[in-house]
């Protein structure tokens, strides 16, 4: 201990240390000198008698400053100070070598830091991997077919004996569902009805104020809310003083019970894409029952219960349930864990990414060690003479690695401010429906991946330059006159092994990119079933007056009149082609009821049901959605007339399997059997990659249950035109209206395939890097190989070989590198999409166009890479190259 | 010759140093080389040199400390004096020096009469 302490003093008093060293040396000498004089020898000869029994003033220091500092550390700061001045002397190999890693680094800790949000880091809740999700059916069931009924939901949560709580919140919020009316200013607001212990279960505890009373949750109870963080600061300017008061919501007064803290976004974890502003209580009743299907459920199990034994009780108790007298629907729980219900979906796409950036790194670090095996069979001059001075094998290759890792943490550096650049931009993007994105950012985790991937990359791109030192024949290396080495031929095999390396990874990368890339456009280019260009759709949700449960008949007609009135107002206005009306815009939300083909009877499990929408006359070919058969709905199918239906081909087929629909009676959600008046294209309104199932269409007329309603226009028009135009015209009938503005449906739908756009997007960055990197390393291989063989070249030529067979063969030699890389290639690339299978849509897993793209891609590449340096070989100038020797 | 000196084995160095401190009262680094081969009788391949890296490590162990003064002939030297502590160090390294001795004379007395036997 003291003596670590006294070589810490010492590597710190360096200087003094040395001086003192000296004159101590200094002193000996002269006692030794005139002692040896004393006993007569003569004074010259005395000197070197002094040294010669000193043995090497050099040798001693050496040997005092290893007892006296710390000789490890010295060595360190020697071979710091001396990679530092390398690194100084070749600037732009410096800044080439640390471009190519930082970009490397920063790519690896921007995915990590993504994956770390959504995979490893825990849900922003209390103990979240007790969470769990609690569906009737799976996801792409649709959302009526996943919720569970009311009475149902209570009936399970009071008689598991897996669950300590379950909460729930209504499933079928519309983004602006609610307005709000405040200094003047009319919005529209994201709410979330949330039963009483939904904030309780997840462990979130307002920031001032309460949570909701259950007098609260009751139906019809005094109305509450909570308030997002978000809206308190944007609408309230953090008033504290607001909890208590009421603010006006949907034109009555709602008291703010409380505000939640800002670390919880519902968004971010259940509604990627959507920023819930306020939450109402949702009362658990008989009343809420009768609207079906409406809660997603979240439970917090019991400490030791295992989600696989909650599962077996549930479904036990699901058919209890499901089969007793009260009427309600089949109630079908299926647990999971909620983290994997929330990131699960993205797991396989950023597990590629993940392999992706491991493909990266591993380009990086082959490109890096072979620049660097290229400078140090530059440097063996330099190596020799270090060596014939005294330096070791073992430290001329711990200097080799000094400067690789010097290398890889200016990298690191380089990269983490590029990674932090990187997640800021990722964790901007509001316009993609990926959760938790939001919280993506570089925290200590990342910065210490970050450091450790630097030093292990260090380490391994400055390996093979390490082992590489020349060895061997001092002499022999300074008699080499820049031609091939020793160990050249080892050399050179290793190099081509690097470049063989990067190609194949390089490919691997290009197929898997390519493959997701066509799988994408084929997304891109799946019949939808409407025409999102030039469409666009605004939500402009009617007066409060027409908001009646039970409608009067004179409210239906005065409602009627208003449709109609806003459909005129706006067909009217110039630019606009098509105007309708619909409850929810494709891509949204959804909702399934139950539909028979008239006079057929099912067994209980196999009614049918589809998709719901209540739209106006002229909603279908403003969409641009075809009209097969029949006709669209028009102004005078009302009340007063039969009711009609318009059905796509799907549920037609589903019903009268292929037989003619059009005019046939179903059983609807009317009192007497409803008509079928027209047959429509299928559309997609889930998600782009999923088929649409059945769907059915009714008319506002007549169904009057409309949550939102949305117009939707087709127009030249951009959306700011339309919105100011439409705002204007619709003014006077409505002066509370909220201000809006018109999304186009492509918009809808770039939002829809965002998660696939991110990763391709990533994914082709990442390739384009590789192929960048890895035509680097084919180029600077064959251009060594060229230098080194500059005489060879020159004697060729000299005895008649014309440039253009020279080039032939270099670029063969290329050529041939390429091949065997791309075969390794292909050959992993084989396994590896088969990997990626669940990704890929429309493209199977061994794409020949892919996998022949690719190759052709990097064969092109590596001939240019090539071409450039056995260009430069063929216009050698013999006599020149001869002369060099 | 050279070559029939002893080369010095690892540590026994600093036995010597401090032996010759104790022995001999303060001491510059030239006398305590010189004392060193005086004793030995010159059976010792020291560089003189050696002896330098050998003060500053007993002296990082606290067992010697030194100060700057005069020789004799008035020279300016630095003047090395063992510690108590190194005396201590001293008593513990000779009972050990002193056992090694004894069981490498046992043995290879041993293995004298064996060859004297055959």
């Amino acid at each position: 201990m003291r003596e670590l302490l006294a070589r810490l003093l010492a590597a710190f008093h360096r200087s003094r240390r040395e001086q003192d060293l000296d004159a101590e040396i200094a002193a000996h000498l002269k006692l030794a000198i005139d002692d040896l004089v004393s006993r007569g020898a003569d004074p010259r000869e005395a000197r070197r008698l002094a040294l010669a029994k000193f043995g090497g003033v050099e040798a001693a220091r050496e040997e005092h400053r290893d007892a006296r500092g710390l000789p490890w550390a010295d060595r360190l700061a020697q071979d710091l100070r001396y990679a530092l001045r390398t690194m100084r002397r070749e600037p732009a190999f410096t800044a080439f070598a640390v471009l190519i890693a930082a970009l490397g680094i920063a790519a690896a800790t921007t995915v990590f830091s993504v994956l770390s949000t959504l995979l490893l880091r825990p849900l922003p809740f209390s103990q979240p991997d007790r969470l769990v999700w609690v569906a009737n059916a799976p996801p792409e069931d649709g959302l009526s077919a996943q919720t569970l009924q009311v009475l149902r939901f209570l009936s399970f949560r009071n008689r598991n004996h897996s669950f300590r709580d379950m909460a729930a919140y209504f499933a079928f919020y519309e983004p602006g569902d609610s307005t709000l009316n405040w200094n003047g200013r009319i919005e529209r607001l994201n709410v979330l009805p949330v039963s009483q212990n939904f904030f309780p279960l997840l462990g979130v505890k307002p920031e001032i104020g309460r949570g909701f009373s259950t007098q609260e949750c009751q139906w019809n109870g005094p109305k509450a809310a909570l308030l997002s963080h978000g809206l308190w600061v944007r609408r309230f300017a953090s008033d504290p003083h607001l909890v208590g008061r009421t603010i006006p919501l949907d034109d009555s007064p709602v008291t703010v019970v409380g505000v939640l803290p800002a670390s919880f976004d519902f968004g971010a974890v259940f509604a990627p894409g959507i920023q819930m502003d306020l939450y109402v209580p949702f009362p658990l009743t008989d009343e809420t029952d009768r609207w079906g299907n409406t809660l997603a459920v979240v439970g917090r199990l019991k400490p030791g219960v295992t989600i696989q034994s909650a599962q077996a009780e549930a479904t036990v108790l699901g058919q209890l349930i499901t089969r007793e007298p009260h009427r309600g629907n089949d109630i079908t729980p299926q647990l999971t864990p909620l983290k994997q219900h929330v990131s699960g979906r993205l797991r396989p796409a950023l597990l590629t990414l993940a392999f992706a950036v491991v493909a990266v790194m591993l380009i990086v670090c082959a490109n890096l060690s072979n620049l660097l095996l290229v400078r140090g069979a530059a440097r063996q001059k330099e190596f020799a003479i270090r060596s014939a001075l005294g330096a070791g094998l073992a430290r001329l290759a711990r200097q080799v690695l000094t400067e690789s890792l010097l290398l890889a943490l200016f990298a690191a550096a380089v990269g983490a401010c590029l990674a932090w650049l990187g997640t800021r931009a990722l964790a901007g993007l509001t316009a993609f429906n990926i959760p938790l994105l939001s919280s993506v950012r570089l925290d200590g985790t990342a910065l210490a991946f970050t450091i450790a991937l630097a030093v292990l990359s260090g380490v391994v791109f400055g390996l093979a330059p390490a082992l590489h030192v020349p060895r061997g024949d001092v002499g022999e290396a300074l008699k080499e006159q820049g031609r091939a080495a020793t160990d050249s031929h080892r050399h050179g095999l290793l190099r081509s092994v690097l470049v063989v390396a990067e190609i194949a990874f390089a490919s691997v990368l290009l197929v898997g990119t390519g493959l997701l890339i066509r799988s994408f456009l084929r997304v891109l280019d799946v019949n939808l079933g409407f025409q999102p260009a030039r469409a666009a759709a605004m939500r402009i949700d009617m007066p409060s007056q027409f908001l009646q449960d039970n409608m009067a008949k004179t409210t239906v007609a005065r409602r009627d009149a208003y449709f109609n009135d806003v459909l005129g107002r706006v067909r009217s206005l110039p630019g606009v082609e098509a105007a309708g009306i619909i409850d929810s815009p494709p891509l949204g939300r959804n909702r399934t009821w139950g539909i028979a083909a008239h006079g057929m009877t099912y067994k209980p499990n196999e009614y049918p049901e589809a998709f719901v929408h209540v739209v106006s006359d002229g909603y279908i070919p403003a969409a641009g959605i075809r009209i097969i058969e029949g006709r669209d709905f028009t102004e005078r199918d009302t009340t007063e007339t039969e009711p009609a239906i318009v059905i796509n081909e799907t549920l037609a087929r589903r019903l009268w399997h292929g037989e003619e629909a059009l005019g046939r009676q179903v059983d609807g959600p009317f009192k007497t059997p409803c008509r079928v008046v027209g047959i429509v294209s299928d559309v997609r309104h889930l998600a782009l990659e999923q088929a649409s199932g059945s769907e059915m269409y009714f008319t506002l007329r007549q169904v009057h249950d409309l949550p939102s309603i949305y117009l939707v226009l087709r127009s030249r028009l951009d959306t700011a035109a339309l919105t100011s135009s439409v705002r204007q015209t619709l003014l006077p009938l409505d002066p509370e209206m909220p201000r809006e503005q018109f999304e186009s449906l492509e918009q809808l739908v770039d939002r829809s395939v965002s998660p696939r756009r991110f990763i391709v997007f990533l994914l082709a960055g990442f390739a384009a890097f590789a192929l960048v990197l890895a035509s680097l390393g084919i180029y600077a291989v064959i251009s060594y190989s060229v230098g080194q063989r500059k005489q060879e070249i020159g004697i060729r030529m000299a005895l008649g070989a014309s440039p253009g067979t020279l080039q032939n063969g270099i670029l063969r030699e290329t050529l041939r590198l390429a091949a065997i890389g791309l075969a390794v290639g292909a050959f992993v690339s084989a396994a590896a999409s088969q990997l990626i299978q669940g990704l890929l849509y429309g493209v199977r897993p061994e794409d020949p166009v892919t996998f022949l793209g690719v190759i052709a891609l990097m064969l092109a590449v590596a001939a240019i890479a090539g071409y450039l340096p056995a260009r430069r070989a063929s216009l050698t100038d013999p006599m020149i190259a001869l002369r060099a020797e | 010759m050279p070559e029939s000196k002893l080369g010095l084995l690892q540590g026994t160095l600093d036995v010597m140093v401090l032996q010759t401190l104790a022995a001999m009262g303060p001491q510059h680094g030239y006398g305590i080389a010189r004392r060193i081969e005086q004793v030995s009788g010159d059976e010792i391949l020291l560089n003189q040199g050696t002896i330098y890296a050998s003060l500053v490590r007993l002296q990082h162990r606290g067992w010697i400390r030194a100060k700057w003064g005069a020789s004799e002939n008035k020279r300016k030297a630095k003047f090395y004096s063992i510690t108590p502590k190194g005396r201590v160090r001293l008593g513990q390294d000779v009972a050990y020096w002193q056992r090694l001795a004894d069981v490498m004379g046992r043995v290879l007395a041993s293995r004298a009469r064996e060859n004297g036997n055959a």
